[in-house]
């Protein structure tokens, strides 16, 4: 499957057009997910599809250069610490466990600091989670190095 | 009218799509069924005006999970075609659960019911709430973020262990990590 390179013209043309949309459109999810329907999670596995595309067109190992593994797994500890810190923040501020009234000196900006903090957070860790799951879905059974 | 009719159309579609998925003997096809019972799961939704649900649905199941399940069938070995077995007790089973569920559907609130229960508990608060002081218009994401703050990070942290566990179980070489690991920890003493 590493090697197996989708020799189609069609097929890595397509993807390469459609690799920078899908992205804007998980970002656009990611953060307009206030005004319209959408959040972290939506965002996260549109973001991720577009690494998974990548990966299945042109290989495992381009896909794994794109996002080395590593560096994706340190993404996924980023994402729940993200979370997690904003709630310790709000502690040392006098607040409350996950109290985003206190994040700012107006409670509803505190609240829009804080959901929009919080949806990145679920947002890294859901896409990088994804990935991780593709490609040790995908790598499985090889004997690697 | 409307509602009903894109209703009924949408549900028969899905007892056409499990009926095939009961029939199929081939992996590759039953998980292009689920995935299109998932996509027919929501449009019902969008159907009625859970759009949130709706785009998660369609993301997820019918998406990802589409993409998982194509590559753990393309990872599996040629299936043997299994003996019919007794489907006597499954079906007993089957007939039992739908008898239940369709007893407690029987009972549920109607649909739209202004004085169903979900709608009298904290729902009212919510919205009338969130209108007036966080100014954000979609109620999904204050309730998600703000109100249930506690359980979406439990959600995140689910997420976060099942990737850590399917990495563990699959990734091949985790024993010569390990090797590695213990050599750099040398080299940097």
């Amino acid at each position: 499957m590493r090697d197996k390179i989708s020799s189609s013209p069609v097929l890595s043309v397509v993807s390469k057009i459609l690799f920078a949309p899908i992205i804007i459109f998980g970002l656009y999810v990611q953060f307009h997910g206030d005004y319209g329907p959408g959040g972290g999670f939506q965002a996260g596995v549109i973001v991720a599809a577009a690494f998974i595309l990548y990966s299945m067109i042109f290989g495992l190992s381009k896909g794994e250069t794109l996002v080395p593994i590593m560096i994706n797994r340190y993404l996924m500890c980023i994402g729940v610490l993200l979370y997690a810190g904003v709630g310790i923040v709000s502690i040392f501020l006098d607040g409350m466990y996950l109290d985003y009234n206190v994040l700012s000196s107006d409670p509803s900006t505190g609240q829009h600091i804080g959901i929009i903090l919080v949806e990145l957070g679920v947002g890294i860790t859901v896409a990088t989670v994804m990935i991780a799951l593709y490609h040790s879905f995908a790598s499985f059974g090889e004997i690697n190095e | 009218m409307n509602f009903l009719l894109i209703n009924f159309f949408l549900i028969s579609l899905l007892l056409v799509t499990t009926f095939f998925i009961f029939k199929t003997t081939s992996l590759i096809s039953v998980v292009a069924l689920t995935g299109a019972f998932t996509l027919l799961c929501s449009a019902i939704y969008v159907n009625l005006d859970a759009v949130d649900v709706a785009f998660t649905e369609a993301a997820v199941g019918s998406g990802i999970s589409t993409i998982l399940m194509v590559m753990a069938a393309a990872k599996l070995p040629e299936g043997k075609k299994n003996k019919l077995l007794n489907l006597f007790p499954s079906i007993i089973l089957a007939v039992a659960i739908s008898l239940i569920l369709i007893i407690i559907i029987a009972n549920l609130p109607l649909l739209g019911d202004p004085n169903a229960p979900i709608h009298l508990h904290v729902v009212p608060e919510y919205l009338k709430e969130s209108k007036d002081f966080f100014h954000i218009p979609n109620v999904v994401t204050n309730i998600l973020a703000s109100y249930r703050g506690f359980d979406t990070l439990g959600e995140t942290i689910v997420i976060f262990t099942a990737g850590l566990g399917v990495i563990a179980l699959l990734t091949s070489n985790t024993l010569n990590r390990k090797t590695n690991f213990k050599k750099n920890k040398k080299n940097e003493r």
